[in-house]
């Protein structure tokens, strides 16, 4: 079932290799080569895997492809190694990191063209696709963790990227130090398994490749086998690791921020793929999870309040990374929601139709912000449809798909989404999922509509001089939006005469009794019924957009009047932020700075001080006593000796 | 040869220093010349000894006794195990580091300076391979003097309070444990007739348990003022601001360790009664030390007073390992020991660089300087990733295993100290941006100049050595690991309780 293929390693190891000759050559050897060199390598690591994707695909059911790189750490017995693993669950990820990874590369070579910093832009780029393979390769914890914090460094880079503005790189530094929150969680998680497993590791039964701690394999098998109350707590560590890192309550504060990074890095890290890692790590620990009934629910209510959450804020956000931004965190809660009721699946295929989407969004942002010379106010924008037509276009298609119109992406993801929560029995869930939905398509309607349609608003001669961007750019948008179409045609529900052909894939991979269970408790009838009511509420909530945002941003005004107070909560992100600067960060500063102006000088200093004077005046009174040049060391050795005859007394005695 | 390589360790520094002396005045380039060899020399030896060293026992090894003060039973007894040949090998790469520095860093008294930095070495070498305990006792006390001068002669303005301060808080500390070393020789003659100070006759000293306690504490506190551990920490700024840069390179690089290899080395094993009560007060001081340490290294205006303070809280990391009193933890925390030294010693260095061209540390005078000098921002940024313990760097081993030891022997540690990993975060990428990042807004910065050959020469092995730790930590934790189990049998604790054994067997 698990074949060694040696392989396996160049798929990280390129895009890695391609980082390290950036800052070696990448100054000397001009643009060109550096987009080449940077492109290419991402290229073929995609090839190779389709290459592993083809192989799993032909092979029998729940097949893996391993490659023992080598033996990390090594202590007191147990191993940490460097295994890469590709199962269908992550071979699915690795396709779709280096392919929606290898078009936004292209489209960066345009985007970034007049860039000074071409290459140190491409090595950061090309790290981050290699920490992010790694993460997902990994068979545990631990190597994990490893592209864990390094797809944060990069993303910690990369949004810090124009580091002159001291802004964009407080913002980097944001996202590192939110991610480091989640991060202690996951690696307490870790050591709270590791000493779990630890003892009851060799019932386990040893691998054929030599059986090393922390792998998800025995991770999944034992956690059954576990105390609920540990399993849980683990479970739960873990996933406040995946709030850090996927960007929810309460650590998603980073998000909006980093869109301070270029555009392209907000579509490939902060939107399709880094943020997603939470949902991965859930997903390949699903035994671990399904042992945790109390964590899941954690899971998908968090999920679904901040899937409903983000979609409000992203409802009255002006800069149009934001709303996208927000778009992501809500999102994102939506495939948190699907992990919560256990349909796995169900959400990597999400975030596999949301990287397609949600990376062509960003891209199409970004082309739009290209256009407009670095215009992001969508109230300045408008009527854009005639410049830049392949954008729009794009654009367009990727909006309904992420409103999940009938016929596109989104809407197969969605909706398994949407009907594993009613089949689950979670109403409750289901009602805010379809609320967000309807937020959704309220929001992105906003958006399409001030961005493209009806007349430019914005500063006449940028208007003017908006064009299209250069074909390095668009055909990436034009592939995703094929992608935003075709792609959900993996996924359809047999209610709709499909196969679920993505969902039987993956099965082996989250083979919980969930994924494949609730979705056929559905009657046809009622699957269908559910998408008609989801169908309905979509299209109602993006006429009604479409309808009130003919009158320009202006209809905001009727949006803030409708709202009352509530606009105001939704406009400051529901005061998070502000929350975290009032009880955390200011209070965190005046501690330390107490501790060391009062504590270290005041307290502990004088103290010394004081002690050492002391000395000083008791040494001066034994020279003049003693009339001879008496120093401290002679003082105190003989204190010394006194206490050492005084020791040897009382201990000889005793 | 090969019999008395440890002997030799100790000597060719000394002789190194010697010729230095001799030296003609005025003949810096040569002194220089000569200095850098002798520690060139002293790095082969320590190769040698590292090549022949056999990592499958935790015994002492290349052993050396001869007589010294028969009648008090004090021999020259000299010997190395795992942790100690780590800490020697750390030792002699950081020193020929140090020397080469002095060219651009030290800009008085040559020979004086370079004379110290290799009697300094020498007697770091001496309480690392020391298996006597008096033996111990005088490199430890030797080595105050030339740090002491490193300080008082070649420091900052406030160089003379630092020195003293320095000076005094040590010497607070060892004369109880040199009272300690005394009573345990003649504890020893007490039981067996006869007086030795050799370490390995006192770890099988039977003692009371009141006799341990006053032992460990006496020996503690010497041990926890080098470390520093928290609240005896406050020499340790003062001291590194006001060090030359290579005085800062030594006393974070090793001075400090010398501190946690003695609880490793003495305390713990001589007093194996007392470490269930103590260790536990240990752990608690230890994480103070971690949040402590970080949360002031945050509000300092001064790079070098960040960086000390930032060595309060990563060696508050190591004595949390010692703490564990499991292999895991304790094998982390030796981890770390070395880690450290080389991240930190890197720091000291690079923030040197910048204060040679600008000839002031403090964090507001800089800004912008990335795109003045991006070959020193690639430097600045990889060490400060591995000193805030990035995985596939050094910090990580260590911390990583630290923490996962701890956890073991109380949970509620390692989630406080795991805070310490955020605080980390949050003070070296704060500094970090604060220097590099923005613009240059300072007219003098603009006139920065990138890193040179020399220092190039001195921190590609950092860097080097940064990442190798980090990609392939196993040759050093299986250099050290019989020794730990070794050192953790002798303080009381079977390995078979703290090792997850069979796991992957």
């Amino acid at each position: 079932m698990v074949s060694a293929e040696s392989w396996l390693r160049w798929i990280p190891l390129l895009p890695l290799l391609g980082a390290v000759l950036h800052v070696a050559v990448g100054y000397r050897v001009g643009r060109r080569a550096t987009g080449v060199l940077a492109c290419s390598v991402v290229g073929v690591s995609f090839l190779l895997a389709l290459r592993a994707f083809s192989a799993l695909v032909s092979a029998p059911e729940g097949a893996v492809l391993a490659d023992d790189v080598y033996r990390w750490i090594a202590v007191a017995g147990f191993n940490i190694d460097v295994r890469l693993v590709l199962d269908s669950l992550s071979v699915v990820m690795c396709l779709v990191i280096t392919g929606v990874g290898f078009l936004i590369h292209v489209y960066s070579t345009g985007y970034m063209a007049h860039d000074d910093d071409y290459a140190r832009f491409f090595a950061y780029l090309n790290l981050f696709t290699s920490a992010m393979l790694v993460l997902v390769m990994a068979d545990n914890l631990v190597l994990m963790f490893v592209g864990w914090e390094g797809v944060g460094l990069c993303s910690y880079l990369l949004i810090g990227f124009w580091y002159t503005d001291t802004a964009k790189a407080s913002a980097g530094k944001k996202a590192f130090v939110v991610n480091r929150v989640g991060d202690a969680a996951f690696v307490l998680g870790t050591f709270l398994l590791f000493w779990a497993l630890a003892p009851g590791a060799s019932e386990l039964g040893a691998s054929d490749l030599g059986a090393s701690s922390l792998r998800f394999a025995d991770i999944n098998a034992a956690a059954p086998g576990l105390s609920p109350g540990l399993v849980t707590a683990a479970a739960l560590l873990l996933f406040v690791g995946a709030t850090g890192k996927s960007a929810q309550i309460p650590l998603f504060v980073w998000l909006p921020d980093a869109m301070a990074g270029p555009t392209p890095v907000s579509a490939l890290i902060h939107a399709a793929t880094m943020v997603t890692a939470g949902v991965y790590m859930v997903a390949r620990l699903n035994g671990l999870f399904e042992a945790a009934p109390a964590a899941m629910t954690v899971i998908a209510w968090v999920g679904a309040i901040t899937a409903l959450m983000a979609a409000t804020v992203g409802v009255v956000q002006n800069d149009i990374k934001k709303v996208l931004a927000y778009s992501t965190v809500s999102q994102l809660g939506y495939m948190f929601m699907a992990l919560g009721v256990g349909a796995f699946g169900a959400a990597v295929f999400h975030v596999m139709t949301h990287a397609f989407f949600k990376g062509l969004l960003f891209l199409g942002a970004g082309s739009v912000i290209h256009a407009l010379h670095e215009e992001q106010d969508i109230r300045e924008m408008g009527g854009l449809r005639a410049k830049t037509p392949v954008t729009w276009a794009t654009f367009a298609v990727a909006t309904l798909a992420i409103a999940g119109v009938p016929g596109l992406a989104g809407f197969f993801s969605k909706d398994a989404i949407l009907a594993a929560t009613f089949a689950g029995g979670h109403y409750g869930l289901w009602l805010i999922g379809l609320a967000g939905a309807a937020l959704t398509a309220f929001y992105m309607t906003r958006l399409l509509r001030l961005v493209f349609f009806d007349s430019f608003r914005g500063d006449r001669e940028r208007g003017e001089q908006a064009h299209e961007s250069p074909r390095s750019m668009t055909i990436p948008l034009i592939v995703l939006a094929v992608l935003s179409v075709a792609g959900g045609y993996l996924g359809v529900p047999h209610a709709l005469g499909g196969h679920d052909a993505l969902g039987s894939f993956l099965a082996p991979s989250v083979s919980s009794a969930a994924h494949a269970g609730h979705a056929l408790q559905l009657s046809m009838a009622v699957e269908w019924l559910l998408m008609l009511v989801s169908t309905t509420v979509v299209l109602g909530s993006m006429g009604f957009a479409w309808k009130l945002y003919a009158a320009g941003p202006d209809a905001d005004v009727v949006v803030r009047g409708a709202l009352g107070r509530a606009w105001q909560w939704m406009a400051s992100a529901w005061r998070v932020d502000e929350a975290y600067e009032r009880l955390l960060v200011r209070p965190i500063g005046r501690g330390a700075g107490f501790l060391w102006k009062s504590v270290d000088l005041g307290l502990i200093d004088r103290f010394a001080d004081g002690v050492a004077m002391t000395a000083g005046v008791l040494a001066e009174t034994w020279r003049r006593w003693n009339s001879g040049s008496v120093q401290h060391y002679a003082l105190s050795l003989l204190a010394g000796a006194l206490a050492l005859v005084a020791a040897v007394l009382l201990g000889g005695g005793g | 040869m090969d019999q008395q390589l440890l002997s030799l360790l100790i000597a060719v520094p000394l002789v190194g220093a010697a010729l230095v002396a001799l030296a003609g005045p005025g003949a810096v380039r040569s002194m220089r010349a000569i200095a850098l060899t002798a520690s060139l020399a002293v790095f082969a030896v320590a190769l040698r000894i590292a090549a022949l060293f056999d990592s499958s026992t935790g015994e002492f090894q290349f052993t050396e006794q001869a007589a010294w003060i028969p009648q008090m039973g004090v021999t020259w007894s000299l010997g190395l195990d795992g942790i100690s040949l780590l800490l020697v090998l750390l030792t002699v790469f950081l020193t020929p580091l140090v020397v080469l520095n002095s060219a651009s860093s030290i800009d008085k008294r040559q020979k004086g300076y370079l004379v110290n930095v290799l009697l300094l070495e020498s007697a770091m070498l001496g309480t690392l391979v020391a298996t006597d305990v008096l033996v111990f006792y005088v490199f430890w006390e030797l080595m105050l003097v030339p740090m002491f001068l490193l300080i008082g002669i070649w420091g900052g303005r406030r160089r003379v309070y630092a020195s003293m301060k320095f000076v005094l808080f040590t010497m607070v500390g060892s004369l109880p444990m040199l009272v300690a070393l005394v009573w345990l020789g003649l504890a020893h003659a007490g039981a067996t007739g006869t007086p030795s100070y050799a370490m390995t006759d006192l770890y099988d000293l039977e003692l009371t348990r009141s006799a341990q306690a006053w032992c460990f504490a006496a020996m503690a506190l010497s041990f926890a003022i080098k470390v520093p551990m928290w609240p005896l920490h406050t020499w340790l700024p003062d001291a590194h601001v006001e060090a030359p840069t290579g005085g800062s390179v030594i006393l974070a690089g090793v001075l400090l360790k010398m501190g946690t290899y003695g609880f490793l080395r003495l305390a713990m094993p001589i007093c194996p009664d007392v470490l269930g009560a103590a260790m536990p007060i240990i752990g608690a001081l230890a994480v103070v030390g971690i949040i402590y340490g970080a949360l002031v290294a945050m509000v300092q205006p001064d790079m070098k007073k960040l960086v000390a303070y930032s060595s309060v809280s990563h060696l508050g990391f190591v004595m949390l390992g010692l703490s564990s009193l499991n292999v895991v933890g304790v094998e982390g925390a030796v981890y770390q020991m070395i880690s450290h030294g080389i991240s930190t010693g890197a720091l000291f260095l690079l923030v040197g660089v910048l204060y040679e061209r600008r000839h002031t540390r403090l964090i507001a005078d800089f800004g912008g300087l990335w795109r003045q000098v991006p070959l020193y921002a690639f430097f600045l940024l990889v060490v400060t990733l591995s000193s805030i313990g990035l995985p596939g760097l050094n910090g990580f081993v260590g911390e990583f295993l630290i923490l996962l030891g701890t956890f073991k022997a109380s949970p509620v540690l390692a989630i406080l100290a795991s805070s310490g990993v955020v605080l980390g975060a949050v003070y070296m990428l704060w500094m970090f941006q604060r220097v590099m990042f923005g613009e240059v807004d300072k007219a003098e910065n603009r006139e920065i100049s990138d890193l040179n050959r020399r220092e190039l020469v001195i921190l590609v092995p950092l860097l080097a050595l940064i990442v190798l730790m980090g990609v392939y930590p196993r040759p050093f934790l299986e250099t050290m690991e019989a020794s730990v189990e070794l050192t953790l049998e002798r303080a009381g604790i079977t390995p078979v309780e703290t090792a997850p054994a069979e796991v992957s067997r």
